[in-house]
């Protein structure tokens, strides 16, 4: 049976870790091939390096990040963050990336992702879609508004139509955030990723909230990801991803716990 | 040396890697000069059936790769690799494969999530060198659409997985190995498996 992945999500600045809530209060985590190590010896599923480097010189930076951590790593890993160009991803994947994940270059230019698709084949493109609940006037109803540029800007795209135009464009993936659990460690937002993931027929990894291990369980369950990304319990060691995946594996949640030591 | 057969798609760099590690000398190559001294060669792959074809041919080297198997070089074809060494495929109707195996490669059943992405148990219906010092059982990483349908399955099925449809995902006939998982992102039972087929190559 196919297993839920747990995946830890290590933002990137300058080449280093780090772990901030909005951007703001940025503290040095480490270095990401220590972190990607440690990771893998704790039975990570997957790993998601994403850039948050505010300087022009990201993308060099990010390929040797990437060269490194496919160097000690036999994980499959996601590289994201102000990719939007063929070239910028053919870079990436040479140097030992797996997948890489696209953001605000998908809303802006949709036919990026068909033809990196095309290209590279859909099982390496991840579209993330940040989304924020919104009250639109017009209509007198909520629903979930998807924002670009590191959720700073609007785009009055519906979370549902923008993951099946994103499907049909051929994404392998979709890395969905909710930008109103994100950082408050107060559990995902299970509805969202519910409404998405029965939508779609391809993976949903889920992200934004997850501060117990109850939250890992809710989203993978009843909210019927197939994934659950998680950053800040992992990063300051309130739990390890073994003891998550033991918690998840008594709950009957089918997960990966392969012990390397026991032959 | 073992030979990747670099055919200009797909993402070649993480199976040199990993051989690299287990010293295996990889190189990549579209020279079938290369091909034909190999101790071994690996045949990896993302990306659709036509088109992988369609490199090898413009590129010459379906010849090559015949030769090699009929000298008995031992072959791993990785995940597309496995695929490709079928007759057809549904994802590109008209395309012959190199059709080491009898069979072909047809879609993934739609009650799942497609592609079928990530960690699944594996079980061995026999064991062979390349799963020696695995139990049965363990997880491999899987990233696929499509999946193998050989006609002599009996014979040649060494393992398989479960995605709601059983999935033939270790291949072997003589010194042909095919395996559907990334052993190279596979942590550590990917990489034994792997070290395991670098120990073939070592005759």
């Amino acid at each position: 049976m196919l297993a839920k992945r747990i995946i830890p999500c290590l933002d990137v600045r300058d080449g280093r870790v780090v772990k901030g809530i909005h951007f703001e209060n940025i503290k040095d985590v480490g270095n990401p091939v220590e972190l990607a190590k440690k990771y893998e010896e704790e039975e990570a599923d997957e790993l998601v390096f994403l850039d948050i480097t505010a300087s022009y010189e990201k993308r060099e930076t990010m390929v040797a990040v990437a060269e490194k951590v496919a160097a000690k790593l036999t994980l499959p890993f996601t590289v994201g963050g102000g990719i939007n160009t063929a070239d910028h991803v053919t870079n990436l994947l040479k140097a030992g990336a797996d997948k890489v994940s696209i953001n605000t270059a998908a809303v802006l230019n949709p036919a990026l992702v068909e033809e990196l698709a095309e290209k590279f084949g859909s099982q390496c493109i991840v579209v993330a879609i940040d989304v924020k609940k919104t009250w639109d006037r017009i209509t007198r109803r909520s629903y979930w508004e998807v924002f670009i540029n590191g959720g700073k800007t609007p785009t009055g795209k519906d979370v549902l139509q923008w993951a099946s135009h994103v499907e049909k464009l051929g994404a392998g993936e979709i890395l969905l955030t909710s930008m109103d659990t994100d950082g408050t460690q107060g559990g995902y937002d299970l509805s969202l990723t519910r409404k998405t993931a029965e939508l779609v027929s391809i993976p949903v990894i889920a992200s934004g909230g997850a501060g117990r291990l109850e939250h890992l369980a809710a989203v993978l369950r009843e909210g019927k990801a197939d994934a659950a990304l998680v950053a800040s319990i992992f990063h300051y060691g309130q739990f390890t991803i073994r003891q998550a995946k033991e918690f998840l594996h008594k709950r009957g949640i089918p997960v990966r716990l392969d012990d390397w030591n026991d032959g | 040396m073992i030979a990747i057969v670099d055919y200009g798609i797909g993402n070649l760099y993480s199976v040199y890697k990993a051989l690299e590690r287990l010293k295996a000398r990889p190189r990549l190559t579209d020279n079938y000069k290369d091909i034909k001294k190999a101790r071994g060669i690996v045949l990896p792959g993302v990306g659709s059936f036509g088109e992988a074809m369609g490199q090898l041919e413009k590129k010459d080297l379906i010849s090559s790769l015949h030769e090699a198997v009929d000298k008995d070089i031992p072959f791993l074809g990785v995940c597309l690799g496995l695929q490709l060494m079928f007759e057809k495929s549904q994802e590109s109707p008209g395309m012959t494969g190199l059709a080491f195996f009898r069979g072909d490669v047809r879609k993934l059943p739609p009650t799942n999530k497609i592609p079928h992405m990530g960690w699944n148990d594996t079980h061995f219906l026999r064991h062979t060198i390349l799963t020696e010092n695995i139990s049965s059982g363990r997880y491999f990483y899987f990233a696929h659409s499509y999946y193998v349908a050989p006609r002599e399955e009996k014979d040649v099925v060494v393992g398989i997985c479960n995605y709601n449809v059983t999935i033939p995902v270790i291949i072997n006939r003589d010194l042909l190995w095919g395996l559907q998982f990334h052993p190279e992102k596979s942590s550590h039972w990917g990489m034994r498996c792997l070290s395991n087929w670098v120990e073939v190559t070592k005759g």
